[in-house]
């Protein structure tokens, strides 16, 4: 039988987190098949089809998947799902809310956020804010599973997969769009950025990340990011927070500025490539994980490495 | 209407846990154990809720082994009404067999609201309050940042990748809880005292009727791949060409 993988797309384009979900669907063996769901979707499905190794895109385009909500999200899912042996998706906000109820649904019990596949029913996955890695084998017949996509590399393009169209299943009633706030930013994706500049509770003000951090970030053509408590504080946007709550990256480069260390936030950039700390404790648990470390104030540290990076650029 | 709220002993955020050197497990002897915090969270809402009037009762219940009645004590001091306790033999039922004993309570007690925490802090498996939605065919809204209850209705915004989303949900419904939804209260020490008065109700798991074997083997728990400090630099000039000499930037 084949592998379902469910794309990560806002329907205009494909997130790049759902090439690094593709090698892990590969990785089980069988062949690859891609759910896009949405409305006015079809561009993103165009972009899936030119993913290597896809044997064939379905295109679920209907009103009723405008916004990708749970519910008939996943009653389409458990439509499809008899055809499968293995259902893979990102974990993503949205895949998180969608996959267990599928999951439920076929009696399957799911493994969450795995980070390596060992065999077809074998996968690695972290628990405790990734202090432990767990082997998990699983005993239903029917994988799923949602994927950790920092773990894994990208799938490149080269396919030309066949789309085909798939009638919308019965959608359950209960839960309306109301509305949504999204924030148009020119820098990169967190999830998919290659350099990332993340800032802590020592910022101190909003007014301070956009004057002090964010052109760090614009240097370094970098994403930002922040602890957990700078988004309480309300210095940065909520899907600005990096860690075992927040989003898990593992950029070429992490630059910490201001930020301690906590295990909370460590589970979420510590498999970065090369992780750089700023902080004026030297003793922070931040330099634990840190290849460079500069102690000292970050509001004279981080412009003049703001200047540095520019001048190096020129 | 009645709010139903699970809460989950798990290992206490600031406990850095040990891996059984031979891969068996984590240690897990003489560890300092909390409620989720994601789970004082889901209380801290329904109180609010039960103090502006939306709510008439909450009623805090746990599934697991001797000492998840500390847990539910817990959320008995801080305001819960009343506790359920589904007993087990062994910790770490997983997310579909917690999710099925669950929909017996919520048969049980016809709660109008059921309000988990969006992932445990132990296994982070983030599955459990999508699973209960998906078994009673009620609505769910995950990540919760804002709750507004209404006539039949609810109004949840949550925190999605990218920013914010409002969904509208028709009554009974099921929300799983994130960081910012509330600053959870402290039991103060008359409500503790109060608390070991409510009552808790002790069901035995087996009696439920519900399969409790496990359906993923965990076949060993192994440490991460650890990371060596590296060095401290001394300016910001070497910073620069350190990260150069790294091909980074
Ligand atoms: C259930 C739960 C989930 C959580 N999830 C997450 C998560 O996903 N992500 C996350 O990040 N956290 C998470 N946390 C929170 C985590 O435990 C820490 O509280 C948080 O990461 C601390 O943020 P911080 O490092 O910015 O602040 P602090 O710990 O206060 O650190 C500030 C640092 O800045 C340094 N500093 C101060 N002034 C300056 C200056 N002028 N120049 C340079 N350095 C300075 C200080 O030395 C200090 O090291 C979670 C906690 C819980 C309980
Ligand atoms: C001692 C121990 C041994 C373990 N052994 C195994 C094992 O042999 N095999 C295995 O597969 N896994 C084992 N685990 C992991 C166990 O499976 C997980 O704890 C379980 O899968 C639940 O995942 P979760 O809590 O992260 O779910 P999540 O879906 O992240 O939980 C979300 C929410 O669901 C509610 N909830 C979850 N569990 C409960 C509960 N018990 N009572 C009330 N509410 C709850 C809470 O509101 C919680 O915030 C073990 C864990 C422990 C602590």
């Amino acid at each position: 039988m084949a592998t379902l993988l469910f794309a990560e797309h806002d329907d205009a384009s494909l997130n790049p987190v759902t090439a690094r979900a593709l090698t892990a669907a590969r990785a089980l063996g069988a062949p690859v098949h891609v759910l896009v769901v949405g409305e006015n979707a079809r561009p993103a499905a165009e972009a899936a089809a030119r993913l290597e190794g896809v044997a064939e895109v379905l295109l679920a385009d209907a009103p009723v998947y405008a916004h990708r909500l749970a519910e008939p999200v996943a009653s389409l899912g458990v439509a499809l799902a008899g055809e499968y042996d293995a259902l893979i998706a990102p974990s993503t906000a949205v895949w998180k809310s969608v996959l267990p109820r599928i999951a439920a649904l076929i009696d399957v019990m799911q493994v969450s956020d795995a980070i390596a596949v060992i065999a077809p029913d074998i996968f690695e996955r972290p628990i405790y804010a990734g202090n432990a890695i767990q082997r998990v084998r699983v005993r239903d017949a029917r994988k799923v599973v949602t994927i950790r996509t920092a773990a894994f590399a990208a799938t490149g393009e080269g396919g030309a997969a066949p789309i085909r169209a798939i009638t919308p299943a019965d959608a359950p009633a209960g839960t309306l769009f109301v509305g949504e706030q999204i924030a148009a930013s020119e820098r990169p994706d967190l999830t998919a950025a290659r350099i990332i500049v993340s800032g802590g509770r020592a910022v101190g003000s909003a007014e301070n990340f956009a004057k002090v951090i964010e052109p760090l970030a614009d240097a370094l053509g970098a994403a930002v990011g922040a602890s957990r408590a700078a988004v309480d504080a309300g210095y940065a946007p909520n899907d600005w927070q990096v860690g075992q709550t927040g989003k898990v990256v593992a950029p070429d480069l992490y630059v910490a500025v201001g930020i301690s260390g906590a295990i909370q936030h460590l589970a979420g950039m510590k498999d970065s490539k090369v992780i750089v700390a700023i902080n004026k404790d030297e003793d922070a648990p931040i330099f634990s994980v840190a290849d460079f470390g500069l102690v000292g104030d970050l509001f004279q540290l981080v412009p003049e490495l703001t200047a540095e990076i520019a001048k190096a650029k020129a | 209407m009645k709010i139903l709220v699970p809460v989950k002993r798990v290992v206490d955020y600031n406990v850095k846990i040990r891996v059984r050197p031979d891969g068996s497990g984590v240690e897990l002897a003489n560890v300092k154990m909390s409620m989720n915090p994601f789970d004082e969270i889901a209380i801290e809402e329904a109180l609010r809720l039960k103090e502006a009037g939306k709510a008439t009762e909450v009623i805090a219940v746990s599934i697991g082994p001797v000492k998840t009645d500390e847990t539910i004590r817990t959320a008995l001091a801080m305001g819960a009404d009343r506790g359920i306790w589904v007993k087990t033999e062994e910790a770490g039922i997983e997310p579909l067999t917690v999710a099925k004993i669950l929909r017996k309570i919520v048969e049980a007690e016809g709660p109008g609201l059921v309000i988990l925490g969006k992932q445990a802090i132990d296994d982070d498996a983030n599955q459990t309050g999508q699973m209960l939605s998906a078994l009673l065919g009620w609505p769910q809204a995950t990540f919760a940042s804002k709750v507004v209850v209404g006539e039949g209705k609810i109004d949840v915004t949550r925190e999605i990748d990218g920013g914010l989303q409002t969904l509208e949900l028709a009554l009974p419904a099921v929300l799983t809880t994130d960081l910012r939804l509330n600053e959870p209260r402290y039991a103060s020490l008359p409500n503790i005292m109060k608390a070991k008065k409510k009552p808790i109700e002790e069901k035995p798991a087996a009696d439920l009727g519900i399969d409790l074997a496990p359906r993923l083997d965990v076949l060993s728990t192994l440490e991460p791949t650890g990371r060596t400090a590296g060095k401290k630099v001394g300016s910001v000039a070497e910073l620069v060409g350190d990260l150069k000499q790294a091909g980074v930037i």
